[in-house]
């Protein structure tokens, strides 16, 4: 029965450094955009496209994944996805709610009566 | 050849029973489909605050000192517990676990610092008046639009919960850690780059709560300043 496990854990250290000098920077590009105008959905896209970038090389190297199974991969990987997905179905009723607001406007002052 | 001889050679024989169909441990595979299961929790509570935040005039107060310096230099701490940790995990995959020890108590070290530098960027925030469910009146008073809509008072609420349940997750992964270190003589190599996995799933959640909680609230023109 070959349920032995691999002990060898792939990359150096070398390796690892590099990955962190990645995130590093990929943060301080982060920091830098917070001070830069913009629209807020160029931002949050740009954002998110950085996180992504930087989650996968968390995950890749550090966690180890790029060296494990395809059909480990497999199995992790695309169900988080999909999930993920589906879970932003709801995002878009969120401008639904945002034009149903009632537009408050402060009443205006009541004119003090002249004394006749 | 018999059909029982040609089910030996058939690749599928991997998930016949009594192998590793993944090359992992069973304690490995539990904790890789744990941390499935918690980026389902923090992707739903990100994806509330979004809507919240899109369906909301949502105030942005945060100044670069303290609230951006301090998340910064946590971002630092975490993503370099990250590193010292890969290093422990490869020393205990050569049997050095004197060594694999040394570099856990660094990551420890690394994020007992990240909990104590949150806590005090919470103090911060709570000294200014930030509740669960109420802004300081002079963030009120700066963030309510022209048309007199006020800002969210469930700022503080997806803030303290986000950022609290992530805090949660560190703390709990320092101790994992201190009994991994304890212990790291008895265990096997498997049980300390299970740790390691645990470790690098809080460090990969905070890569997106840093962005969408503080890069995105920051008050870029200073008007809370003002």
């Amino acid at each position: 029965m070959s349920t032995h496990v691999e002990e060898h854990f792939a990359g150096s250290n070398k390796l690892f450094t590099s990955i962190w000098a990645w995130l590093v920077g990929l943060t301080l590009i982060e920091i830098f955009l917070a001070y830069r105008p913009m629209p807020i959905h160029y931002m949050l896209t740009i954002l998110m496209g950085l996180s992504i970038i930087k989650a996968a090389l968390i995950v890749a190297y550090f966690m180890h994944l790029k060296f494990e199974r395809l059909s480990l991969i497999l199995t992790i990987v695309p169900v988080l996805v999909i999930c993920i997905c589906l879970l932003l179905m709801f995002f878009p009723d969120s401008f639904r709610s945002s034009g149903l607001r009632y537009k408050f406007k402060e009443p205006e002052p009541i004119a003090p009566k002249s004394v006749e | 050849m018999s059909t029982e001889a040609r089910a030996q050679t058939f690749p599928a024989a991997d998930w016949g029973g009594g192998v590793l169909p993944y090359r992992v441990g069973h304690r490995k595979l539990g904790m890789w489909l744990f941390i499935v299961s918690d980026s389902l929790t923090f992707s739903a509570l990100l994806i509330g605050y979004a809507y919240l935040r899109a369906s909301n005039v949502w105030p942005t107060p945060f100044p670069f000192y303290p609230s951006i310096v301090f998340s910064s230099v946590m971002t630092f701490c975490l993503l370099s517990s990250s590193l010292t940790m890969v290093f422990g995990v490869s020393a205990s995959s050569r049997g050095d676990k004197a060594r694999a020890r040394k570099w856990i108590l660094a990551t420890i070290f690394f994020g007992l610092a990240f909990i104590v530098l949150h806590l005090i960027e919470w103090n911060h925030l709570i000294g200014e008046g930030l509740r669960p469910f109420f802004l300081p009146e002079h963030w009120v008073k700066t963030f309510t639009t022209t048309e007199g809509i006020p800002p969210s008072p469930l700022f503080g609420a997806t803030f303290f919960t986000i950022t609290g349940l992530h805090m949660f997750h560190v703390f709990s992964g320092t101790i994992y850690l201190g009994v991994v270190a304890g212990r790291v003589k008895k265990l096997k190599h498997e049980d300390v780059e299970i740790s390691g996995l645990y470790w690098h799933f809080v460090d990969l959640v905070w890569m997106f709560v840093f962005p969408l909680i503080y890069i995105l609230s920051v008050d870029v023109g200073g008007r809370l300043a003002r």
